[in-house]
């Protein structure tokens, strides 16, 4: 059986940076640490060494690990060579290792699917991680270390053993029947099963984690010349730019993301809303697309005539530095883009805001798949609750378990896999 | 020398079934007892089938088996349980006349083509090259088969205890077969300890029927077996009594001097089938635990008192039984005991229960750890199928999860071995909705007719039924309007719109009597039939909802994993659990997501692991 490759890769930022962190992982770890380092540390202590490649022209002063499999984070042999982390450096030790044999550059993601196929780790662990280092912000950052963490995976263990509880009762009821001791299922049965599908209701309607990645939706509507351009501007400029790319940026349509206060925020400025009817075919799409993303906005800062814009939209009255063109007697925030005032508070505001759509760092949040499965279990759950035939009952619980199974991972396809794997990032 | 394709030691349900499956598939097959007039003797409790084992007693009788038709030859009373729930836990329960059960399985066995009975006590297996080649008897006659099929019940190493009494054997009166049992020993096979315990046997007539509850056998025709038209004895009823204080004082007092509590007896006992002592010991606060009395059968006065198995001395099982109402004068003909006895882990064996250290070597019924007549029965019968196919090079019928509680118990057993005697129960199949005991025909005689191991009355019976389906299909797919229904009084909506005959049946309140008008003479042709088939229209949506279920259960059924996997080199795996996957050896990686303990995480390594192993194995190629 021919030996799995030993991968590598800079799991570190792109260079140039301070440190440069190459990880390698595989059967030729040590060996790799041998040829590079000349000698082996003990494990899991850092030690300075001075890295040579194969005809001992010295590469790098720096700092190696070594962490003998299967406790480590892949599960297999670990090496890190922490160099210094200038670009000519950093591709000198890449270089020295690919020259190594049975080494090779690690694939996205390939560290991460080794952890998950040597069982460091489970499925929703290996989606937090995802997450987590797609993470640009704060909260975003924050909010899937939860995940990566465990918690979600502990919480699913927690529903999962609440469930078997209650199948338990039911199967005693169908095969015990004529013990006494099983004769009916209790009164409070249906009340439990009850109080696990409002919790799990609870669960699903918090915002879901891929609202992290596409930050908080804020657009900008209004007539043409309302100002929305300037307002838009004046929200986005000197704040942090997120790199993610966002599909759907159109001509019509200008989408920035940026992080305000660590919360990720997608600022969207749209065509002027007209009747369809009297623009020109080519601006009539740029409307209609300006509604699709009003229909997708987390919240609407309208800048037409008061009273005019859509539902639940903050008026907002821009342009206060001149004589406003649409003067507004109750309007949400006054602001000028041009001298910025009012334009902190509305900042401000959008935090709370965001705050209170995305999801709270410290509370796992569900992505679409886990948010699929855990609608899955509380469906059944709800069907359990309705029927009273006991062995329907039953069957609505095995499946409920076996949603719960799937959530973390058990009995995964590897499309999935591979779909999850393509996710991350070389070197994770 | 005598030869034969396979020869089958013992003569219990186990054995029986296993030597008429072999026979039926064609293989010249011995079936060797120690006593062949003790060939099909009820050794406990003269219940046949109840939940999860009626499941299994049609089963059995759909792949033409014996116990279903021998239980109606013995059935005086019949009780269909669970009734008030829905149709796929119904459990088909009968008490069997003793004499009238063995008469009709002694028939059986001795018309059955290509099946030889041979009196004698099995010595030692014949082995050649690590592979079984024939079996000795005790006489010195050897006899020639490649396949040998243990079904020797508690032989190994039973012991029987009675307070402080000591018997060694099976059966009261019979001995343990100790030599074959040396060898077995020999072998190296992993073992473990069970115990199991029968109540005393009451004189009826010494039992004030009078005063106690009744329990009449259920007024209904059904029958074990389809091949049975008409119930053919007289009915009789049993009753209901119940332990009393005075009676739990007198087993606390004397606790001590049960082999269970002395310490003598150290195995697992059943979980769910305690015996009285250990009842009262750890449900103490109880007012008192039912006791069924089961009369043993039409010619005899002797009463089964079920729920009172006990290995309590004589004394105190006499003093308890008086405490029971109706009981005050009861006279006990043979008192309980508990047998403690060896069994093999059957994690040792492959899916078709063939030991793999011994190749040839079958085993079934007791010595893989269970308990029960009806769990015997399925056992032999897999045994004793493929068994004759290997020898012949032919197929046995294909049983998984999805078709089968056989399967589900073979499976159970060869991956997750056994803490306590292994019982048939619903909540073990989690196919449930599909594996009715109603509809075990549909779901395994055509398997076995393509598997060459169904005679010729049931094979003419499914085709008549097969005709009949076709017939009901036809009616069924008729597309009828609300109005039409709720003209006739039916529970449904006028404005409900067309649908099929078979989608009304979903509808509370539309039973397959219901439909008569549509179906015409059809309706009253075969109403289990009916029944059947009104109960599949009912379970529709969820079986279809389980379709996407067994899709991904195939496909990891694909992933084959070798029996020499190397769990240990997979990461991720715990020592725990690379034991449990090493001694289960399970075939696939389906399999290995029922080895108990193996979590998400562990088993997408395998996943992983496996399939890398596959495509090395490719490429070294």
């Amino acid at each position: 059986m021919p030996q799995t490759p030993t991968i590598f890769a800079l799991s570190s930022g792109a260079p140039p940076a301070g440190v440069g962190v190459i990880r390698v992982s595989g059967p030729a770890a040590y060996s790799a640490l041998l040829a590079l380092a000349g000698r082996v540390p003990a494990p899991r202590r850092a030690s300075l060494a001075r890295l040579s490649d194969a005809s001992g022209a010295p590469l790098d002063e720096a700092l190696v690990l070594w962490f003998p499999g299967p406790n480590t984070a892949t599960g297999e042999d670990l090496t890190e060579f922490h160099c210094h982390g200038g670009r000519a450096v950093i591709a000198a030790v890449e270089a020295a290792l690919a020259a190594l044999p049975g080494l090779r550059r690690a694939e996205p993601g390939e560290f991460t699917r080794r952890a998950f196929a040597n069982g460091r780790i489970d499925l929703a662990e290996a989606e937090g991680l995802g997450d987590l280092l797609a993470a640009e912000t704060e909260w975003q950052r924050a909010a899937a270390l939860v995940n990566a963490g465990g918690a979600l995976s502990r919480q699913v263990e927690a529903w999962r053993e609440r469930v078997l509880a209650l199948s338990a009762e039911v199967e005693g009821v169908l095969d015990f029947s004529d013990e006494e001791d099983a004769a009916d299922l209790p009164e409070c049965f249906t009340w439990n099963i009850a109080a696990l599908k409002e919790e799990l209701s609870e669960w699903l309607a918090r915002p879901r984690s891929e609202r992290l990645g596409e930050g908080f939706r804020v657009v900008l509507a209004g007539p043409p010349n309302a100002g929305k351009s300037t307002l838009f501007n004046a929200l986005v400029d000197s704040e942090a730019a997120i790199t993610s790319p966002i599909a759907g940026t159109t001509r019509d349509v200008i989408e920035r993301s940026v992080a305000i206060g660590g919360v990720p925020f997608t600022f969207v400025d749209t065509a002027g809303l007209r009747d369809e009817e009297a623009a020109d075919p080519i601006e009539a799409i740029g409307i209609g697309r300006a509604r699709g993303a009003l229909a997708r906005a987390d919240v609407i800062l309208w800048l037409g005539p008061e009273g005019e814009g859509p539902e639940s939209a903050w008026e907002i009255a821009a342009q206060a530095d001149r004589a406003a063109i649409h003067p507004k007697s109750s309007a949400r925030f006054v602001v000028s883009a041009i001298t910025r005032a009012g334009v902190p508070m509305l900042k401000q505001a959008l935090v709370a805001a965001a705050r209170q759509g995305l999801p709270k760092p410290g509370e796992a949040a569900l992505n679409a798949r886990q948010h699929a499965r855990l609608a899955e279990v509380a469906e059944a759950l709800a069907a359990a609750e309705r029927l009273s035939d006991p062995l329907l009952v039953a069957e609505e619980l095995r499946r409920a378990r076996l949603a719960l199974d799937r959530l973390v991972g058990r009995a995964t396809t590897e499309d999935m896999l591979d779909a999850l794997f393509g996710r991350f990032c070389i070197g994770k | 020398m005598a030869n034969f394709d396979v020869i089958v030691v013992g003569g219990g349900h186990a054995g029986v079934e296993a030597a008429c499956g072999a026979a039926r598939m064609g293989a010249r097959t011995a079936l060797v007892s120690f006593d062949l007039a003790a060939i099909g003797a009820m050794s406990c409790n003269p219940a046949i089938g109840g939940l999860g084992k009626g499941h299994l007693v049609r089963e059995v009788d759909a792949l033409d088996g014996v116990i279903g038709r021998a239980a109606d030859a013995g059935a005086i009373h019949y009780r269909m349980l669970n009734r008030s729930k829905g149709s796929a836990v119904w459990g088909p329960r009968v008490q069997a006349d003793r004499v009238r059960f063995k008469a009709a399985v002694q028939q059986t066995v001795r018309s059955q083509q290509n099946l030889t009975l041979v009196q004698g006590e099995a010595a030692a297996l014949v082995l050649e090259g690590g592979r079984v080649a024939g079996l000795a008897l005790a006489d010195g006659t050897i006899l020639g088969a490649g396949r040998v099929v243990l079904c020797t019940g508690t032989f190994l190493g039973g012991i029987l205890y009675r307070g402080e009494e000591r018997f060694e054997g099976g059966r009261i009166g019979e001995n343990a077969a100790k030599r074959l049992a040396a060898q077995l020993r020999g072998a190296d096979l992993p073992m473990a300890r069970l115990k199991t315990g029968t109540p005393p046997r009451l004189d009826g007539r010494t039992i004030d029927w009078a005063a106690l509850e009744e329990q009449p056998s259920d007024d209904e025709g059904w029958t074990m077996s389809p091949l049975t038209a008409r119930r053919l004895n007289p009915q009789v009823f049993c009753a209901i009594t119940r332990t009393t204080h005075a009676g739990h004082d007198a087993i606390r007092a004397n606790l001590h001097r049960s082999p269970l509590f002395s310490g003598a007896i150290a195995a697992a006992g059943p979980r769910y089938c305690p015996s009285i002592e250990d009842k009262i010991h750890r449900f103490g606060d109880r007012e008192g635990h039912q006791v069924f009395l089961e009369p043993e059968g039409l010619d005899t006065h002797i009463v089964y008192p079920n729920g009172i198995s006990t290995s309590l001395p004589v004394d105190v099982q006499e003093t308890v039984v008086r405490t029971m109402p109706g009981c005050e004068a009861v006279r006990i003909v043979q008192p309980g005991y508990a047998v403690e006895y060896d069994h093999i882990d059957p994690r040792a064996l492959t899916p078709d229960l063939q030991l793999r250290a011994i190749p040839g070597l079958y085993c079934a019924g007791q010595i893989n750890g269970t308990t029960g007549y009806e769990e015997a029965a399925a056992q032999g019968l897999v045994a004793g199928l493929e068994a004759a196919a290997a020898a012949l090079g032919k197929a046995a019928p294909v049983l998984d999860r999805a078709n089968s509680y056989i399967a589900v118990m073979v499976d159970d057993l060869t991956l997750q071995g056994v803490t306590e005697p292994y019982r048939m129960l619903t909540a073990r199949a989690e196919y449930r909705l599909r594996l009715r005991a109603n509809n075990a025909a549909t779901r395994l005689t055509g398997l076995g007719i393509a598997a060459g191991c169904i005679g010729d009355e049931r094979r003419a019976w499914w085709e008549r039924r097969e005709a009949l389906r076709e017939m009901f299909h036809v009616k069924h797919s008729e597309r009828i309007h609300a109005r039409e229904l709720a003209d006739l009084g039916l529970p449904v909506r006028h404005d409900h719109g067309v649908k099929t005959l078979a989608e009304w049946l979903r509808f509370d309140g539309v039973t397959p009597d219901a439909l008569a008008p549509w179906l015409g003479e059809l309706a009253a042709s075969d109403p289990a039939l009916a029944d059947e088939l009104a109960e599949d229209a009912a379970y529709a949506p969820y079986l279809a909802r389980q379709d996407a279920e067994l899709r991904d259960l195939r496909a990891s059924e694909a992933l084959p994993l070798a029996a020499d996997f190397p769990y240990g080199v997979v990461p991720g795996l715990s020592n725990e659990m690379v034991e449990r996957l090493t001694k289960a050896a399970p075939g696939t990686l389906a399999a290995a997501g029922r080895v108990p303990g193996v979590t998400p995480a562990a088993l997408s390594a395998l996943l992983v692991h496996a399939r890398r192993r596959i495509s090395d194995g490719q490429q070294a190629a």
